[in-house]
């Protein structure tokens, strides 16, 4: 596999990956950071990885429609923990004032403890990754790097290369948490362009109920490359509601792999929402291991200027009566791209699977593009499986009738954008960020919030 | 002053040309009916009324309530007081009926000058159009026309035209496929919003939706001509002869009739 030529001539590196290696993590070989053995040994791994595979290219299949040079192009550095100081005023502007419950907040990748919730509620244990491997949690050890394989990830092998912390989620056996537990990833990078590697592992334990929100946002203007990684295992019938805001600045660089593994009767729901960066690639992938389980993966996003959004999915179907949800909806204006991926795997013993896709992307100007593949590998041949990809316009119809009632054409416009978006706007439960999702797709008309 | 005025108006949709000099006046309080085979242009007249972008105005001039309406954008129109009844209404998944409503009657009121409506006082008005047209409560908070049978959508349509209060309505086809319940209900409807300010035009092909909305004036339109005006009678006259006598390029035997 190829990798990217570092174009720093003053540079004495190597080799160009391990150039990125201490640029981006802090170390060549993933040894310098404390941790127990484990842990040193899974970021040596990674960094290894790392060094060997470099960063993908448009040739590498899963990259065809995204270039991420710009990313390789960039002297990131890693944000000192001083220079991720962030006022609770400064905070103000990325959380939501209406939400309630508790929220775990990271500046840089840096837990900030006195912008976070100091306490949780009973049945859920909330920490930093830090703190959990201090006290040599037996969960973390299991689950960490288990599920986000990095032997052909690149961006998961340098989020565990710089592993050092993160946020850890427990919920316990039974516990029906009804507030949700919000996870804010902030970045400043006012001293220069600065790299991140937000690391969130949350195990939720049978029977068990409760809604994470997974936030990353930045201030404008400000240049910065987030690279997440979020492994969710998801135990015997629990219920969780998963949400992700991406609300980057509109010159960051968002790279994201989510990992979700179910088990019997699991059920699993998340919403991605896409709302900011320039370069935004998500991997979005769920292991269905499990009988009766019922997953859904919806997804929205709003690109405008030159943003590009890249949505990889996969849901991997490996045991039988498993259901899984699938709509995808783009809205591109100015020269914004999108690229979506949809994998659906179903294995040789998922029979009666019902797995249903769906991809839309709506194009509001003439100058927006759209990359669409859904990709169906079915082994088992009692099974349901639909996809559908459509590429359209605003209905000019629908567009006349709403002028023709006295409401103005931009007006008119941001309704029927509005309206597009809406049968994955009404499935978000959390009336906040339903609310938030109101304001921006009727931004800059003169309608009110159309969600209840 | 005539509400409406038209004057020779000439369009066309793409090559074609459909409409070959069309004058037309209404004054308040007046209910036309336009009358016409398929293809006669009666569509067409009410489309570039309400500024529909596929005809291209190629001469005459439309004046209304001493405005150039085919100056204006389709908004502004509606924001004037022009209501087009849609032959076809347009099914708007994701936009709820009440929201579509009162963002189009509170967009009409701030060109006026009046103050936006809160939403009781909104639905209290609502509530009162609703009783008079039979609309179910359910309707409301469905998406615009959505899943609505024919006869639905055609009673959403003069619904729409009881909550905006437009001055002149233009009804194309409301009858269309409309059963004699449906078709009394709109009818019922329409009837009500009959008033010394208010303008009607409708445009049908029938004349048994003219059973319930007299008419005071009923034109014949013909290959894009008005070919005949007259009284409530002619309605009748028509329903008798049919549309055949037009093929014949003759006007004479209705007359005759």
């Amino acid at each position: 596999m190829e990798f990217l030529l570092k174009t720093d001539m003053n540079s004495e590196k190597l080799t160009a990956p391990n150039s990125y290696l201490r640029d981006f993590t802090g170390t060549d070989t993933g040894s310098d950071n404390p941790g127990p053995s484990w842990l040193s040994a899974l970021r040596q791994n990674a960094a290894a990885r790392f060094a060997e595979v470099g960063f993908p290219t448009r040739r590498d299949e899963e990259w065809r429609f995204t270039n991420v040079s710009p990313i390789a192009e960039t002297p990131f550095t890693l944000a000192t923990k001083a220079q991720s100081e962030l006022s609770a005023e400064g905070l103000s502007r990325f959380t939501y004032q209406d939400l309630a419950g508790t929220q775990m907040v990271f500046v840089n990748g840096h837990f900030a403890s006195d912008l976070s919730s100091a306490t949780f509620p009973d049945g859920v244990s909330v920490k930093t990754l830090a703190a959990a491997m201090a006290d040599n949690s037996p969960l973390v050890e299991k689950h960490l790097g288990k599920s986000a394989k990095f032997d052909t990830e690149s961006f998961v092998a340098l989020n565990t290369a710089a592993l050092e912390d993160g946020a850890f989620v427990h919920v316990a056996a039974g516990a029906i948490l009804t507030a949700p537990i919000h996870l804010l990833y902030i970045s400043t990078a006012e001293a220069g362009p600065t790299v991140s590697h937000p690391r969130t592992l949350i195990i939720i334990e049978e029977n068990s109920e409760v809604t994470l929100i997974e936030s990353y946002a930045g201030a404008s203007g400000q240049v910065y490359f987030t690279n997440a990684v979020t492994e969710v295992v998801v135990g015997e019938n629990a219920v969780v509601d998963h949400y992700k805001v991406q609300r980057e600045s509109e010159k960051a660089f968002h790279i994201a792999t989510m990992q979700v593994s179910l088990t019997r009767s699991g059920n699993f729901s998340s919403h991605s929402i896409g709302l900011g960066g320039l370069l935004v690639r998500n991997d979005m992938n769920a292991y269905l291991g499990g009988e009766g389980i019922e997953c859904t993966l919806n997804g929205v996003y709003l690109g405008k200027d030159k943003q590009v959004f890249d949505n990889h999915t996969s849901i991997d179907h490996a045991m039988p009566h498993c259901n899984s949800h699938e709509i995808y909806k783009g809205i591109l204006n100015d020269y914004s791209r999108g690229v979506f991926n949809g994998k659906i795997f179903v294995r040789e013993d998922a029979q009666k699977t019902d797995a249903k896709q769906t991809n839309q992307t709506l194009l509001l100007s003439p100058n927006a593009q759209i990359d669409t593949k859904p990709q169906l590998e079915i082994f088992a041949d009692d099974v349901k499986c639909t996809h559908g990809a459509t590429i359209g316009q605003l209905n000019a119809e629908a567009l006349f009738y709403l002028r023709a009632r006295g409401i103005k054409k931009d007006d008119a416009r941001a309704l029927l954008t509005y309206a597009f978006a809406s049968d994955i706007v009404r499935r978000i439960k959390v009336d906040a960020i339903r609310s938030q999702l109101d304001r921006v797709l009727l931004a800059e008309s003169a309608l009110e919030g159309i969600a209840e | 002053m005539p509400l409406l005025e038209i004057t020779d108006l000439h369009a066309r949709v793409a090559e074609k040309e459909i409409l070959k000099g069309i004058s037309l006046t209404v004054n308040p309080g007046e209910v036309h009916a336009i009358m016409g085979p398929n293809g006669s242009g009666k569509s067409t007249l009410a489309g570039v009324l309400s500024g529909r972008d596929a005809y291209e105005v190629t001469g005459g001039e439309v004046t209304f309530d001493g405005h150039d309406l085919l100056e204006l954008e389709p908004e502004e129109r509606a924001q004037l007081g022009v209501f087009l009844a849609f032959q076809y209404p347009v099914e708007i998944p994701g936009v709820n009926n009440t929201y579509f409503l009162r963002a189009a009657l509170n967009s009409i009121r701030k060109y006026r000058g009046e103050e936006e409506m809160s939403a009781p006082a909104f639905l209290k008005l609502v509530r009162e159009k609703m009783n008079v047209l039979h609309i179910d409560q359910s309707l409301l908070n469905r998406p615009v026309n959505e899943g609505f049978s024919g006869g639905e959508k055609k009673r959403n349509e003069i619904f729409q035209m009881a909550v905006l209060d437009p001055k002149l309505a233009i009804l194309d086809e409301t009858d269309s496929g409309l059963d004699i319940d449906a078709l009394k209900t709109v009818a019922e409807g329409v009837n009500a919003l009959r008033s010394p300010e208010r303008a009607i035009i409708v445009v049908t092909h029938y004349q048994r939706l003219l059973n319930y909305i007299v008419p005071d004036f009923v034109h014949v339109l013909s290959a894009g001509r008005i070919v005949k005006s007259g009284g409530k009678e002619l309605a009748l006259e028509l329903e008798a002869q049919g549309y055949g006598w037009l093929e014949s390029g003759s006007t004479s035997e209705l007359v005759a009739a």
